[in-house]
């Protein structure tokens, strides 16, 4: 045991907490990939946007970097508040509850996100990327939220999931911003904010037209262009 | 000179808003206008950012590199605006006289003019920028517009591939964030916790970055704004919206927005180099390239529709611009600026051609398409002309283009890589010309799908508007494959000793 203690050095309680959000980030991101009601899926994108943002806290204090907290007061009224509503109005509107049913059973779905969850993580843990700022394990944690969320947008067939993949997929890049580039000018995350916020609307538009088109928010009748 | 980069970021944006007031016809004089004057603009760039570096506020950088992609997109934003209101007008006299009919037009119109200008804005304003955060930022900015431009028509179709447009090329643009991220911590190894990402201080300190994170970055943004470049496997969405897009809006995309996003690995590629050396990066680049290439190749042998049929083609020749950036020679590389910039041109004016005879035909099928020499004057003989253009037939600028290409591929003895390169040209011109032999000189048929309006059809050109553009765009062809401006040479070989960093 003392080999193991002057080898490694002990976690402090900075890299346990910010260790942990990382983690709920990444069980949120399952948690999607089985809700079942559009509504609770919804739900579980503003707790993940909220486990972020408070990320963006710990770091802050921890490390001393006050910029953060704008970025974390930012990210908290855009994804925790702005983005559900707007979808969730879309909701309300289309009458629509539950998803339909994905291309894998919801079981094998979640096998098939393990099994990708582990790759990323150990794929980057061997690529030897030191932060000052945060524990690896936090890095290797956002991208194996990227590659769920792209898991979630390829196996669910609607349009709410798919976009709520989409923004989850901004989520863990942002996780990933905090671990390896805290210190970059808040000019530049507010103009990356900015840049959620249009793509927002614009996927909220053509979820509408989708919608209005369709009747459903099912992708099914999205397969006459081919070839 | 400076105040040049202002102008051309500032005044399609000023156009931009005032077309969210002005009626149709004043928003298409005003859009004309601001085409006119961006390519104006750009082209007074031509001369200082060929031997120093431009900086405005700030924000705005240009240097040789980025002018060569401003002209493109200027050229193209002038030729679309223009054709824009003869594609407005015959929109128009298809409406019914009804008081609603003319009220949703009106507001059709206007939405169109709005996005129009703005996709141009943000396609010029992406080269300008400084630095690679603010460039990601543009990107993404192309995209939302563009998709809102691609669903504009609301049909089936268009719905369809909006959709399936914005949320593959959005998902590629967060790997490209995650790109830029990466080589934010690369950089900030050397350059300290907090920059933002200029281009200057990056290149600078390029060569003490650590190498894996920043191979990592290369390899992610070139799949990343690969997506929007069309590179195979993740081109899906590159057909759907081109085909389904009004057609002014599928000549920006392809001429014009897969250009710029290909600026961006362009401009990871000129950083990568630097610490990484050139063998891994141009490798990943050839398979990329290569696979593109391969892939369209293929798909142009056996089309069904005219605007999916270019747009393969513009697969094919995002393929090229890839490998010819494997090659890595200057020789090479001021082939490839000079392809994007040819490549626009053509594509532009086939695009234009196509628009016309699914205007005069009311059909994107190709075999519904037949004899159109004989029904349009100007836009069929453009059209085979535009299509010699891309097939590289001299003497055209994609012939030099592509020449100088595969000359630098042969110097930099990639034999291999060059013979496979012509062998799928080759294959492509057999699809691309097959078509369009067949929608102008195969006789109408007698009977069957299309006949009875075929025969009612009356020779002549829908709008004077639609015409004028591709002239232009052939003189363009026409001056950089005979004989190309001295200044113009001069950037491109200068933007090519840039990117492989000669004389730094």
């Amino acid at each position: 045991m003392s080999v193991l203690a002057a080898s490694q050095t002990v976690p402090t309680v900075f890299d346990g907490v910010a260790n942990t959000v990382a983690v709920v980030v990444l069980l949120l991101e399952f948690g999607m990939l089985r809700a079942t009601l559009l509504r609770s899926q919804v739900r579980l994108y503003a707790g993940q946007s909220l486990a972020v943002s408070v990320l963006a806290a710990v770091v802050a204090y921890g490390r001393d970097v006050p910029e953060l907290y704008a970025l974390a007061i930012l990210s908290l009224l855009l994804k925790v508040v702005v983005v559900p509503l707007v979808v969730l109005a879309l909701l309300r509107d289309a009458h629509a509850e539950i998803a339909g049913s994905g291309a894998l059973g919801v079981a094998n779905q979640v096998l098939v996100a393990i099994g990708i969850t582990a790759f990323g993580f150990f794929s980057v843990g061997v690529l030897g990327i030191h932060s000052s700022v945060l524990p690896t394990t936090a890095l290797s944690l956002s991208v194996a939220v990227v590659l769920v969320a792209f898991v979630l947008m390829i196996m669910r067939r609607d349009v709410v999931s798919q976009a709520i993949g989409f923004f989850s997929l901004e989520n863990g890049v942002s996780l990933a911003s905090l671990v390896v580039a805290a210190g970059m000018p808040l000019i530049l995350e507010v103009a990356f904010l900015f840049d959620l916020l249009v793509a927002v609307v614009v996927f909220g538009v053509l979820m509408r037209t989708h919608h209005r088109r369709t009747r459903s928010l099912s992708t099914e009748t999205l397969d006459r262009l081919r070839g | 000179m400076s105040v040049l980069l202002v102008l051309l970021v500032g005044v399609p944006a000023l156009t931009t808003l005032a077309c969210v007031v002005l009626p149709r016809r004043v928003a298409a004089a005003l859009t004309v206008a601001t085409g006119i004057a961006s390519f104006v603009f750009a082209v007074a760039l031509i001369a200082p950012a060929t031997d120093h570096t431009l900086t405005a506020l700030g924000y705005l950088r240009a240097d040789a590199l980025s002018v060569v992609f401003v002209l493109a997109t200027a050229f193209l934003y002038m030729t679309t605006a223009i054709y824009t209101v003869g594609y407005q007008a015959a929109e128009a006299a298809t409406v019914a006289a009804g008081v609603e009919d003319r009220r949703i037009f009106a507001r059709y119109s206007r939405l169109f003019y709005v996005g129009l200008n703005a996709f141009a804005w943000s396609m010029l304003a992406a080269p300008l920028v400084n630095g690679l955060a603010l460039l990601w930022i543009a990107v993404e900015i192309t995209t939302v517009v563009s998709a809102l431009l691609v669903a504009l028509d609301d049909t089936e179709g268009a719905t369809e591939a909006a959709w399936k447009y914005v949320l593959i090329a959005s998902s590629g643009l967060g790997i490209a964030l995650l790109a830029t991220i990466f080589m934010y911590y690369a950089g900030s190894t050397v350059l300290g916790e907090s920059y933002d990402l200029a281009f200057d201080p990056l290149l600078r300190g390029a060569a003490n970055m650590p190498h894996t994170p920043v191979a990592l970055a290369f390899v992610l943004a070139v799949v990343g704004f690969g997506t929007k470049v069309g590179l195979f496997p993740v081109h899906t969405w590159l057909p759907d919206a081109h085909a389904e897009a009004p057609t002014p809006v599928s000549t920006l995309l392809s001429g014009s927005l897969l250009a710029v996003s290909f600026y961006a690995i362009l401009r990871f590629y000129q950083i990568s180099i630097i610490p990484l050396g050139t063998r891994f990066p141009q490798l990943v680049l050839l398979i990329f390239g290569a696979a593109s290439l391969l892939l369209a190749a293929l798909y142009l042998l056996e089309q069904r529709d005219i605007k999916r049929l270019l747009a393969y083609s513009s697969v094919e020749h995002m393929g090229i611009l890839t490998i010819g950036v494997s090659f890595g020679v200057p020789l090479a590389l001021a082939g490839v600026l000079l392809h994007v910039l040819a490549h626009a041109a053509a594509k532009g004016n086939a695009f234009m051609g196509a628009g016309v005879m699914v205007r005069k035909y009311g059909t994107k099928e190709l075999h519904r398409i037949r004899d159109a020499m004989s029904r349009l004057p100007w836009s069929a003989p453009m059209f085979l002309l535009a299509v010699f253009a891309l097939a590289a037939m001299p003497p055209f600028g994609l012939f030099r283009s592509e020449f100088q290409i595969i000359a630098g591929g042969l110097i930099d003895h990639r034999n291999a890589a060059a013979v496979a390169l012509v062998c799928l040209v080759t294959v492509a011109f057999a699809g691309l010309t097959a078509a369009t032999t067949w929608m102008l000189f195969a006789p109408s048929r007698a009977e069957g799908p299309g006949a009875a309006t075929a025969a009612a059809m009356e020779r002549g050109e829908p709008s004077t508007w639609m015409v004028i553009p591709v002239v232009m765009g052939t003189a363009a062809l026409l001056l950089l494959g005979l004989a190309p401006p001295g200044e113009l040479i001069q950037l491109l070989t200068h933007a090519a000793n840039d990117l492989v960093g000669v004389g730094r």
